[in-house]
């Protein structure tokens, strides 16, 4: 459960504020799947970060299950990150130098969790994207196909009940996209909160609820 | 995060990055070869020349004329009154705990027999001298336990003076002439060598009222006692103290035992050791400035993965340690590298310059290699910091 209340978040632009978001009153119930639209500069992946907890808005209030994360110190923000929330991005941001498998891996290195829980949940992981025969290999040997789905593995390896992606389809063909958004549809029947920003209204038009915005307002919610 | 990921994160980038992350561990392993054999040279040493000192016993106290005020020093020589003599040591022979007390005076003369001169140092004793010396008699006797006073005109020759003067021939039963007066050869002393610039070989011993009377002096310039090992020092001291007050009326002497003296020998080495190793620190404080300037480096290039940390779950606190783990990785294998290397070239100096004594104890390589990691360690915490305090989102958009 999302709720933001009067979020607003501004940036200081050469002695200027500048307003990214604009008094954002928006709720998602766990589960739902939102999509953003809108153009460019229009706050969509400023409304993104502050979900996720990478950022924190000017003024306003989001509670997140609840409870006011607003009012968390960064350690207590970066435990809610690696409990709740996964990012899958446009750019993939795969670690170089490290194999798919140590990508999916790394949330739960981040976490702690042990040793063994943690080969299985990376085992099972490559089975379900059908990376298996991919787990040795580094980014750089992998399709961009491929490389989103690592991405996707690694975002939902600490089984997180909300799912941030920003343009997740932006950086590959059609076909390719269209499989990436399919793999995170399924992800909202395990009650996934998931949250997709795109530009391709094909693909926003899937989502249950669709949020539009423009200079950082929401200018209309669509319901399907 | 469990020690074991974290070892497995940083060697990551420490493979990704071979030849510099190679280049940043040379820096510190130049510098921990430095340290290593600059100190292994010093520590040689000083276990050399500790042990030249402590082949005489550690069980000797020296018994010199004069009152100073710090060790070591002898003012002695120069005052006609504060004199010790050969029946101080006759006396002090006799108190318990002691295995003798040999007097000892020695100056330079001219030796001649048969035509051929030479000139040599002349050393006076008594029956003990060869222990006090740790050396060994060849053919014949040392002088012989006698009553000090009426001592007889014997010599016993070094092993170089009797090759000089009587290649070839026996020695024994032979005359002598020292700065005059004849004297009967009785034995001769194996070869010893040097002993801090003395040739032990190039030496005459005579009786020490002999030399008292052929250096003109009035008094000797040193007992050597010895005391039964496992006596109590300082009880020796004061029976020594006690009896020399008693038979001179005040404390004219200053005793000064082997113990104390290689002390304070072994502490002036130290230091010297300590002064060399800290020079070749300098070269490993270079290296920690390799690593400061690949770290900060990381940490620009790296940008956008420590975004992707943070956003994964990150806490500032990791990125900082994984950050601190790489430089520390580096300087630690650099810091073997350089132990490897130091402790290599002092072994093979070693073995291409036997004269010259090396060694490494543990301590040193323990502290070398902790110094290292501490260098890597000081080293990270600036760019590892920044690091941490990227903002993640900032962070993220770099690409
Ligand atoms: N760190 C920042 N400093 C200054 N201005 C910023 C910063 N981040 C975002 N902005 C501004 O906030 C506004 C919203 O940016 P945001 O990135 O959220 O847009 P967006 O909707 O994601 O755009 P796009 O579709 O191009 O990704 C923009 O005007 C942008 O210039
Ligand atoms: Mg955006």
């Amino acid at each position: 459960m999302i709720q933001f209340e009067n979020v607003s978040r501004s940036f200081m632009v050469g002695g200027q504020e500048v307003a990214a978001l604009r008094d954002i009153n928006l709720s998602i119930a766990a589960g739902d799947y939102v999509s953003i639209m809108g153009p460019s500069g229009s706050g969509k992946s400023t409304l993104l970060n502050l979900i996720g907890l990478l950022d924190r808005p000017s003024s306003g209030i989001y509670k997140l299950d609840g409870g006011n994360v607003t009012a968390l110190n960064d350690e207590q923000q970066a435990r809610v990150r690696s409990e709740k929330i996964g990012f899958v991005f446009q750019s993939f941001h795969l670690v170089p130098r490290l194999t798919a498998a140590m990508n999916i891996e790394l949330p739960l290195i981040l976490a702690g969790i042990p040793v063994p829980e943690r080969r299985m949940r990376v085992a099972q992981l490559l089975q379900n994207y059908g990376l298996t025969d991919r787990a040795d290999h580094r980014p750089d040997q992998l399709s961009g196909g491929q490389r989103q789905r690592v991405a996707i593995a690694r975002a939902t390896s600490m089984h997180p009940s909300v799912l941030l992606a920003d343009e997740p389809t932006g950086n590959l063909d059609q076909t390719t996209g269209r499989e990436v958004i399919n793999l995170l549809e399924q992800l909202t029947e395990q009650n996934v909160t998931l949250i997709l920003v795109t530009h391709d209204p094909a693909i926003g038009g899937r989502a249950k609820r669709q949020l539009h915005m423009v200079d950082g307002q929401i200018v209309s919610k669509t319901e399907t | 995060m469990l020690f074991p990921d974290l070892i497995r994160l940083t060697t990551s980038s420490f493979l990704a990055y071979r030849m510099r992350s190679f280049l940043t561990g040379l820096g510190i392993a130049i510098g921990i070869t430095a340290v290593i054999l600059l100190t292994s040279i010093g520590e040689g040493l000083h276990q050399f020349v500790l042990a030249e000192f402590s082949q005489f016993g550690t069980n000797l106290i020296s018994i010199q004329p004069g009152k100073t005020q710090t060790q070591g020093g002898n003012v002695g020589i120069f005052g006609s009154v504060k004199t010790i003599s050969i029946e101080d040591a006759q006396a002090l022979r006799r108190l318990p705990n002691v295995e003798y007390a040999d007097p000892s005076v020695s100056g330079n003369a001219e030796v001649r027999f048969n035509g051929k001169t030479r000139r040599t140092m002349v050393i006076g004793g008594g029956h003990d001298l060869p222990r006090v010396m740790a050396s060994l008699v060849q053919t014949g006797s040392f002088l012989p336990d006698e009553d000090p006073t009426q001592a007889r005109a014997l010599v016993v020759l070094g092993s170089k003076v009797r090759q000089e003067l009587f290649a070839g021939q026996n020695p024994l039963g032979s005359y002598l002439r020292i700065g005059g007066q004849r004297y009967r050869v009785i034995g001769v002393m194996e070869a010893k060598g040097q002993m801090l610039g003395f040739d032990l070989d190039d030496t005459v011993y005579i009786p020490a009222a002999r030399a008292l009377e052929l250096f003109n002096r009035p008094g000797l310039m040193e007992i050597h006692l010895s005391y039964k090992s496992g006596a109590d020092l300082q009880s020796v001291l004061r029976s020594i103290t006690t009896l020399l007050i008693d038979r001179h009326g005040r404390e004219d002497f200053t005793l000064v035992p082997q113990e104390k003296a290689l002390e304070v020998l072994g502490s002036v080495l130290d230091v010297i050791t300590f002064a060399v190793g800290a020079l070749g620190g300098i070269s490993l404080l270079v290296g920690g400035v390799g690593i400061l300037t690949i770290m900060t480096m990381a940490v620009t290039e790296r940008t956008a993965e420590i975004g992707l940390l943070r956003a994964l779950g990150a806490r500032e606190s990791q990125v900082l340690t994984l950050f601190l783990g790489e430089a520390m990785l580096l300087s630690a294998l650099g810091g073997l590298a350089g132990l490897a290397l130091g402790v290599g070239i002092a072994q093979g100096l070693h073995l291409f310059i036997p004269a010259l004594p090396v060694h490494t104890p543990w301590l040193f390589a323990v502290l070398a290699e902790l110094s290292a990691i501490s260098i890597g360690l000081a080293a990270g915490v600036m760019p590892a910091r920044r690091a941490a305090r990227l903002d993640p989102v900032e962070a993220l958009r770099t690409e």
